[in-house]
């Protein structure tokens, strides 16, 4: 068992559990042990896009030195790496160290961070780079391989028609992306690694609306009935998705795309993480179904596929 | 000269609002203010460290360092230039704990403002019971109201995190939200309360307190004085 | 600092390489909400007109997708320039949405990271 750092976030905590639950128990399954930082911070979800408000830089990099301090701990032996699941949590620790190429900013906010030591729970040491963000989906891909993920499947999804939904975190810009940002393929991957029919997306790549959800339910009805139409159209029986905010727009506001549209069908939106527990024959408790967390309830889809 | 005389002797330069003082070294701040002449009328309450209404903020000549305390608690310094905060206008949302339940969002729905948090950690260096504010704050965005209610169990609500804010949040009251729903969900019911209440509304003690009532001022100035004091 | 050196400054971008092709404004998912197109948008930098953009509604229906950077043949990196045009309404303090008249019924089931990026980009 391999241990690396884990870094949940705050959705994954709360309105996405169901994530955290499967995808700790699917990489156990896979042979890692994911080390939650034995202290975290929310990692501002977006980075700062402007060139000079570094303040909004220190979220992710406070995170980013959790994990420095993990090996100087000795909780984590020699282990840079740090995995998230949540698409926007990546982004931001991905980008943290990117803007930190700049070694005058890299300094400015180690002096401003430094000042800390003398207060309780403060930051010992400032942050000396090199620590890697790493998003659940790259390390199927690059660290555990399709082939093991096959090897592990105990109950093909047979039959079970999945249409993949990335949303824009994980893909872009480029250089953050973990795949490419017009034509993925990891989610397809994994999906037939498990055996589940994957079913053409157009519109996997195109935003969720995204944070407009809080003030805009208007702009996010209309790209969530866009971002199902098209895959129920191709047989889509469920959504699978890799974030948080990109799966609440397309399940929860379901309800505000049927008012827009009512010719809008209900479909159940899961985690990739979700089915790879059902598939791997993990317990229930691991599949997160059962948490009231879901608007469209998979689970009759499930008991149709003989899967619950 | 003995060093009590010593100290009285010697005198620290302070600036109270703007205007220098020559105060006995060894005051609290809050001394040193009465020294000079000021009468509390606000921003005094308990002088031991507990009410919190003392926040001070002050800078030390000659260096950039803005610093946070408890005028009852804190030393004058020489060159100290200090500043009374009379108090935090603070937004308290009115909520009703019998209705609330420590659900994952809880404290989004009372003070969303909290997700603006950017984790700068001024309120941690701000807060003179050296609280992690931060910390508890973040713990607050995620919904772990147990984790709240811990790290800031000692919080004295001075109000001081909150005017540091860059994000203009109330770190005090979330936490104080944060304890409540501790001790409505999590401690164990206190049965020695729940039976002197009972007691209390049988009347039990009305004779006593009626008696109390009708004692006079200097009588009860007795009274208290003697009144048994528990060991420290 | 006139508005579009702070413009160009905030956002550190180069908009004078832009030659119009429009494909930001063809990849956008929420052009249909905007009443400048983010090409219109970066036209309007580079002949120095910015109190009309900032009289738009462009920079605050950016989703911050990237689909437009991603795309952009001359590599701007248009998501930026839009956080420039936020910030610099932001900055002065002038919050664009009310964070105390979210409804209760969504604050109790947003996801937290749905409140931390919307306050980000519309909260002073």
């Amino acid at each position: 068992m391999v241990k690396i750092p884990y870094y949940p976030g705050c959705a994954v905590q709360t309105t996405a559990r169901n994530y955290s639950i499967s995808g700790i128990a699917v990489a156990k399954k896979l042979g890692i042990e994911l080390v939650e930082l034995p202290k975290w911070n929310c990692c501002g979800v977006f980075p700062s896009l402007a060139t000079d408000d570094l303040m909004r830089h220190l979220a992710p990099i406070r995170n980013l030195i959790h994990v420095q301090e993990m090996n100087e701990n000795g909780i984590v032996q020699n282990e840079n790496r740090v995995i998230t699941f949540c698409s926007m949590c990546y982004h931001t620790l991905k980008e943290a160290n990117l803007f930190l190429k700049d070694a005058e900013k890299m300094e400015k906010i180690n002096t401003f961070l430094e000042r800390e030591k003398e207060f309780v729970g403060g930051v010992k040491e400032g942050y000396k780079g090199g620590v890697e963000a790493l998003d659940f989906l790259e390390v199927l891909r690059d660290i555990v391989g399709y082939d093991r993920i096959t090897k592990e499947v105990k109950k093909p999804l047979k039959g079970l028609k999945v249409a993949p939904y990335y949303g824009c975190l994980v893909l872009r810009p480029r250089e953050i992306g973990i795949d490419d940002p017009e034509n993925p393929t990891i989610l397809e991957d994994i999906l037939e690694a498990l055996g589940a029919e994957v079913i053409d997306n157009p519109n996997r790549t195109q935003c969720c609306g995204s944070y407009h959800t809080v003030d805009r339910k208007d702009i996010v009805a209309k790209l969530t009935y866009d971002n199902l139409v098209y895959p129920i159209r191709n047989g889509a029986e469920v959504i699978v998705t890799c974030c948080p905010l990109c799966t609440f727009n397309l399940d929860h506001r379901q309800k505000e795309a049927r008012k827009l549209r009512r010719d809008l069908q209900e479909i159940p939106v899961m985690y990739y993480t979700q089915l790879m527990a059902i598939a791997f024959g993990l317990d229930k408790q691991f599949w997160g179904v059962d948490l009231g967390l879901h608007y469209v309830d998979p689970k009759p889809l499930l008991k149709a596929k003989n899967l619950y | 000269m003995t060093e009590a005389e010593r100290e009285i002797k010697e005198k620290v330069r302070i600036y109270i609002m703007g205007r220098e003082y020559k105060v006995p070294a060894g005051l609290t701040i809050m001394k040193a203010m009465e020294y000079a002449g000021y009468r509390f009328i606000r921003s005094s309450g308990c002088r031991g460290g507990f009410c919190g209404a003392c926040a001070t903020i002050y800078r030390v000549k000659g260096d950039y360092k803005l610093r946070m305390a408890l005028a009852c608690q804190e030393t004058v310094e020489d060159g100290m230039y200090i500043s009374q905060i009379p108090f935090t206008p603070a937004e308290k949302p009115i909520y009703n704990l019998e209705e609330l339940s420590p659900s994952a969002n809880v404290f989004l729905e009372y003070y969303p403002e909290i997700a603006k948090c950017v984790s700068c950690n001024t309120c941690t260096k701000a807060c003179p019971q050296d609280l992690e504010v931060m910390d508890y704050v973040q713990a607050a965005l995620r919904g772990d109201f147990q984790e709240v209610a811990s790290l800031s169990f000692d919080c004295i609500a001075c109000g001081l995190c909150a005017t540091r804010c860059p994000a203009e949040i109330v770190p005090y009251n979330i936490a104080l939200l944060a304890r409540r729903l501790y001790g409505k969900y999590v401690m164990p019911k206190a049965k020695h309360v729940e039976e002197r209440i009972k007691e209390i509304e049988s009347g039990k003690f009305n004779e006593e307190i009626q008696k109390l009532m009708d004692t006079g001022l200097r009588d009860l100035k007795e009274i208290y004085e003697k009144r048994e004091i528990e060991p420290e | 600092m006139d508005l579009v050196e702070k413009v160009k400054s905030i956002s550190g971008e180069d908009v004078l390489s832009c030659y119009q092709c429009g494909l930001c404004s063809g990849s956008c998912p929420v052009r249909f909400a905007m009443d400048l197109s983010p090409t219109q948008v970066i036209r309007l930098v580079q002949v120095g007109n910015i109190e009309k953009i900032l009289e738009s509604n462009t920079f605050w229906i950016c989703s911050t997708c990237f689909a437009c950077h991603a795309r952009c043949p001359r590599e701007i990196n248009i998501t930026r320039i839009m956080e420039a045009l936020r910030q610099i309404r932001l900055r002065r303090d002038q919050d664009k949405i009310s964070v105390n008249k979210i409804p209760k019924e969504e604050l109790k089931i947003l996801p937290p990271i749905a409140l931390v990026s919307n306050f980000r980009k519309t909260t002073a």
